[in-house]
């Protein structure tokens, strides 16, 4: 009898692997399915996407390149990997585009049938990578992954192509073992995706454990690997993308408020995934409304806003410049109003797919005449939630547009998130108008003393007819008024409004455990979990780095100022030219060291790292 | 792929909208603003047609809503005494869709002129129409840009000589009616500011109809492009250059219905002196009918030389509102899966517990 010799496991406490291949290899599935059984096993991890915005661009050529990369380990994981250990690639062209990405000495694990001459021909290789030694360095693993997934749907009522297309199932079959993943939730999902073609399921299903088995019976992988669980706080968990985040975060908000959800919204990348998942949910009464237009769907959102609904709209940077003038009428008529802008590399078209903070200026600045907007940002996925209920308080609170800021990565990237107990969520009191009673005459613009917010008077009130509208209002009876006085008295409450939103906001908190330390890493949004990582190498390297992170842009945390003075050098990196650096500057008149990059990606800690080091040293 | 929808049975205009018993007068819809337009524009007698003719509609006056966009016409909704909207340029059809699909209890007005409604709103109101949204769209057509001081606008004709055009406009007029039949408008209707009984019978039809009623209203601007319509209001002329379209009846126009529109061997309209050879073969109106190009013919008769001016309905026909559609999936929704669970949504897909 022979004896399967069993593959020796090496411990590792965290792995990046990078699924790489053309649009239509379903490498973002293979991704999101590991990524499941990932989270299910007690890793932390995170994920990036990275594909192009050509649906199918032309097969094998590297435009057409998809990949997914996912960093899991044994403790806190807080970025997608600055490089991957592993990168799975399923043609030449996902080889060549993502070697770049790949370490020194890490593993590659190729699929061989697609490397033809013609293929390799099309991406400007003129002999196989695989032949030339021009690998050498690297573990290649050159598997006939296509002919194997084939070979594996033998004896299944599928066609050949059928076949060809599991070679995805196949690949994560494999890395499952390799990195001894548990399986059945994915098993569950091959089964519940092809409920309606059982003999599809039934086929992938093969191709899978097909996967599996090669890894165990071949004796092509020395070693396999185990990366334990990681410490994290008890409860029940799940993984979330960022767009989910959000839709669920605007679900909750309004179920708080007490309000049905309005979202006017036009299709436009990296933002459509709200709107897909909110119109899933119809039956919380939420109403999607896909416009026309980018203006018509905020114009939808705030006339529902005028008849108390909570009317939302979602987008990303071309979009924001066309909404601009409905969210200055926003301003005017003092509505509630939540413009989520899904940030993504611009000018104009940029890169769709791609991340930037670049739109900090356009929330600020982004409108004709003093038009004030509160401004929050997301900084991880699953804080999408949290920042979405934060932007529908303000906006119910305050009856003014917010700005909700995410990007492409979060919009895109997950992680697991701790389920929120739903009887712990903030409360958001909202109350109408009452009808007058007295016959003293409706002021539309009479003002909470606390808030500055006016009343918000919906359609149907008897007794509370009023007109608004984007002309200048007198104080008060809300009548049109070209008086010089009331108009800069009006700017001013506007502007004072705005501010006040400070009051009802958490400081600034700095995560500083030596409590001395001299230099302070100051960030906004989805740059939070490359900064963490990086602060926390500086520390083990024996820094004294305190890091502190922005949620609300406008306004500052009311001690942003002296958090700012209280340090002899803040690094400010930001995924632009130094937006919120120009902010900080100007507001509290201090100097910010900035450091930048524009890429279209997220930050590498190790680059932020070595910006902490040089900051320190200079 | 489509599926079938949940979609309510034909409904009234107003059917959702609270009654009142309560006596309304012209004054209640009357605000307390001065009204600005210049003396002599035919605004004050469309928003006097409105104020009188609203309180005979028996709804409440709180659930009534005019929204509005930029220009002259725009203004309308602070003279009235009702919930109000004076919004952004030809954003109005927009914000109005919104307010309608949330708010079934409202009967939405919109108000906007000729450039705010085909030229920089165009689109909002081609895609109001189509969708057939519960609103009811007012374009008071005076063919020039009033509010800015004289431009020529999207309905004026071709060589309008005006101060952005001193050698005349090259552009070729939208025919707004034609336009709302292109977009298959439910309800399509053209009257004039100065028919007072016209123009109220029009608004009445339109406040009746379940769905988007779009209502082109000749209107004169007699600073900037005075008499404008004349052709068909004077006394002299309009007997041959108006035509009262009516349900049922044979198209006829001219000293005791001389002239009649039929449709001519080629499949055009045509004009012709009637007689007993051809009295009956002359063309019936039918604005039910369930294909516009009839209706799209009828409106085409203004645009040649000479050409007559069909004012009524042009079409009238049942169709499921957007807003009725939207909110019946959101009943159905309900139905199917109950009324949404915040913590069972966040907890579905693959989860797992880590223990204490």
């Amino acid at each position: 009898m022979t004896e399967i010799a069993e593959t020796p496991v090496e411990r590792l406490d965290h792995v990046v692997i990078r699924f790489a291949g053309d649009s239509g290899d379903g490498m973002q599935l293979a991704g999101d399915r590991f990524t499941s059984e990932t989270a299910e096993f007690g890793n932390d991890l995170s994920t990036l996407p990275d594909y192009p915005a050509e649906i199918r661009a032309p097969a094998g050529t590297l435009p057409g390149v998809s990949a997914f990369q996912l960093h899991f380990g044994d403790h806190s994981v807080l970025t997608p990997g600055d490089h991957a250990d592993v990168l799975v690639a399923m043609n030449p062209a996902a080889l060549k585009a993502n070697l770049h990405q790949l370490r020194r000495g890490g593993t590659i694990i190729v699929n061989s049938d697609e490397f033809t001459a013609r293929n390799l021909k099309k991406v400007g290789y003129a002999e196989s990578p695989l032949e030339d030694n021009s690998l050498e360095g690297y573990a290649v693993h050159a598997l006939g992954l296509t002919s194997l997934a084939v070979k594996s749907v033998e004896g299944h009522d599928v066609g050949r192509k059928d076949g060809e297309r599991a070679k995805n199932m196949f690949a994560l079959g494999l890395l499952s073992w390799l990195y001894s993943r548990p399986t059945q939730s994915t098993i569950n999902y091959i089964e519940q995706r092809f409920a309606k073609k059982p003999e599809l399921a039934a086929a992938n299903v093969a191709a899978f454990k097909a996967g599996w088995n090669f890894g165990e019976t071949t004796e092509g992988f020395v070693v396999r690997y185990e990366v334990g669980p990681a410490p994290m706080k008890p409860g029940n968990y799940r993984t979330v993308h960022g767009n989910t985040a959000l839709a669920y975060g605007l679900i909750a908000g309004a179920r708080q408020a007490g309000l049905q959800i309005f979202l006017g919204s036009y299709p436009i990348t990296p933002a459509s995934d709200i709107l897909h998942e909110l119109a899933k949910h119809k039956n919380f009464g939420v109403v999607t409304f896909q416009a026309e237009d980018e203006i018509a769907g905020v114009g939808a959102a705030l006339g529902a806003s005028f008849g108390g609904a909570l009317g939302v709209t979602t987008t990303s940077g071309p979009g924001v410049d066309l909404k601009a003038e409905t969210i200055g009428l926003g301003v005017m008529i003092e509505l509630p109003l939540v413009v989520c802008d899904i940030q993504r590399a611009g000018p104009s078209t940029g890169m769709p797919t791609k991340t930037e903070q670049t739109d900090l200026l356009l929330a600020m600045f982004g409108r004709h005449g003093e038009a004030p907007v509160p401004i929050i940002a997301a900084q991880s996925p699953a804080d999408c939630f949290d920042a979405a209920i934060e932007a529908v308080r303000i906006a119910t609170t305050y009856r003014t547009p917010v700005y909700l800021l995410s990007d492409a990565y979060l919009a895109n990237g997950s992680e697991p998130w701790l389920i929120p107990d739903v009887s712990t969520l903030p409360e958001i009191n909202v109350e109408f108008a009452k009808p007058a009673t007295d016959g003293a005459p409706f002021l539309p613009y009479a003002r909470d003393p606390q808030t500055l917010a006016r009343p918000w008077a919906i359609p149907g009130t008897p007794g509370l007819e009023h007109r608004v509208g984007g002309i200048e209002k007198s104080d008060g009876a809300g009548d049109i008024s070209y008086d010089p006085a009331n108009h800069d008295k009006m700017v001013r409450l506007r502007q004072a409004k705005i501010d006040g939103i400070a009051a009802s906001i958490p400081l600034l908190e700095i995560d500083d455990p030596s409590g001395d330390a001299e230099i302070l890493v100051l960030g906004w949004g989805s740059t939070y979990g490359p900064i963490a990582a990086a602060v926390r190498s500086a520390r083990a390297n024996g820094l004294k780095v305190a890091r502190a992170h922005l949620r609300h842009l406008n306004p500052f945390p009311s001690n942003t100022g002296d958090v700012l003075a209280r340090y002899d050098k803040v690094l400010l990196p930001e995924m632009n030219l130094g937006q919120l650096a120009m902010l900080l500057r100007a507001k509290y008149l201090v100097d910010v060291h900035s450091y930048n990059q524009v890429r279209g990606l997220p930050f590498h800690s190790e680059d932020l790292l070595e910006a902490i080091n040089g900051l320190v040293s200079s | 792929m489509s599926v079938s929808l949940p979609v309510p049975g034909p409904r009234r205009g107003l059917e959702l909208v609270p009654v009142t018993s309560d006596e309304q007068t012209r004054k209640d819809f009357t605000s307390d603003q001065e009204v600005r337009w210049c003396p002599g524009c035919g605004d004050y007698a469309i928003l006097a047609a409105i104020q009188g003719f609203m309180p005979t509609l028996g709804i409440k006056r709180e659930n009534t809503v005019f929204i509005s966009g930029i220009g002259c016409a725009a203004r309308l909704p602070y003279y009235m005494d009702t919930y109000g909207m004076h919004s952004i340029h030809g954003r109005a059809p927009a914000i109005a869709t919104g307010l309608a699909t949330s708010r079934p209890d409202l009967s939405v007005w919109v108000i906007g002129g000729d450039g705010d409604l085909l030229s920089i709103g165009g689109n909002h109101l081609l895609h109001a129409l189509r969708r057939n949204v519960n609103l009811k769209i007012l374009l008071f057509n005076n063919r020039i840009y009033g509010l800015t001081k004289g431009q020529y606008s999207p309905t004026s004709e071709v060589g309008k000589n005006t101060k952005s055009s001193p050698m005349g406009s090259v552009d070729r007029p939208l025919n707004p009616v034609s336009i709302a039949l292109g977009a298959e408008a439910t309800f399509v209707a053209r009257t004039v500011d100065s028919d007072r009984k016209h123009l109220t019978a029009t608004l009445q039809a339109a406040a009746e109809h379940r769905g988007a009623a779009f209502v082109e209203i000749l209107q004169n601007c007699d600073i900037y492009n005075d008499g404008a319509w004349d052709v068909i209001k004077d006394v002299d002329s309009k007997e041959d250059r108006a035509v009262f379209l009516q349900a049922g009846q044979q198209v006829r126009f001219g000293h005791e219905g001389a002239k009649g529109v039929r449709v001519s061997p080629r499949g055009r309209l045509e004009v012709v002196d009637v007689d007993e050879s051809n009295a009956d073969s002359l063309l019936v109106h039918d604005p039910q009918a369930d294909e516009p190009e009839l209706a799209f013919a009828l409106s085409r008769l203004g645009n040649v030389d000479n050409g007559v001016t069909p004012v009524g309905i042009f079409r009238a026909v049942e169709r499921p509102a957007y807003d009725d559609a939207a909110r019946a999936q959101i009943e159905e929704a309900r139905r199917a899966k109950g009324d949404g669970d915040l913590a069972a949504l966040l907890s579905s897909g693959d989860t797992w517990s880590i223990g204490g």
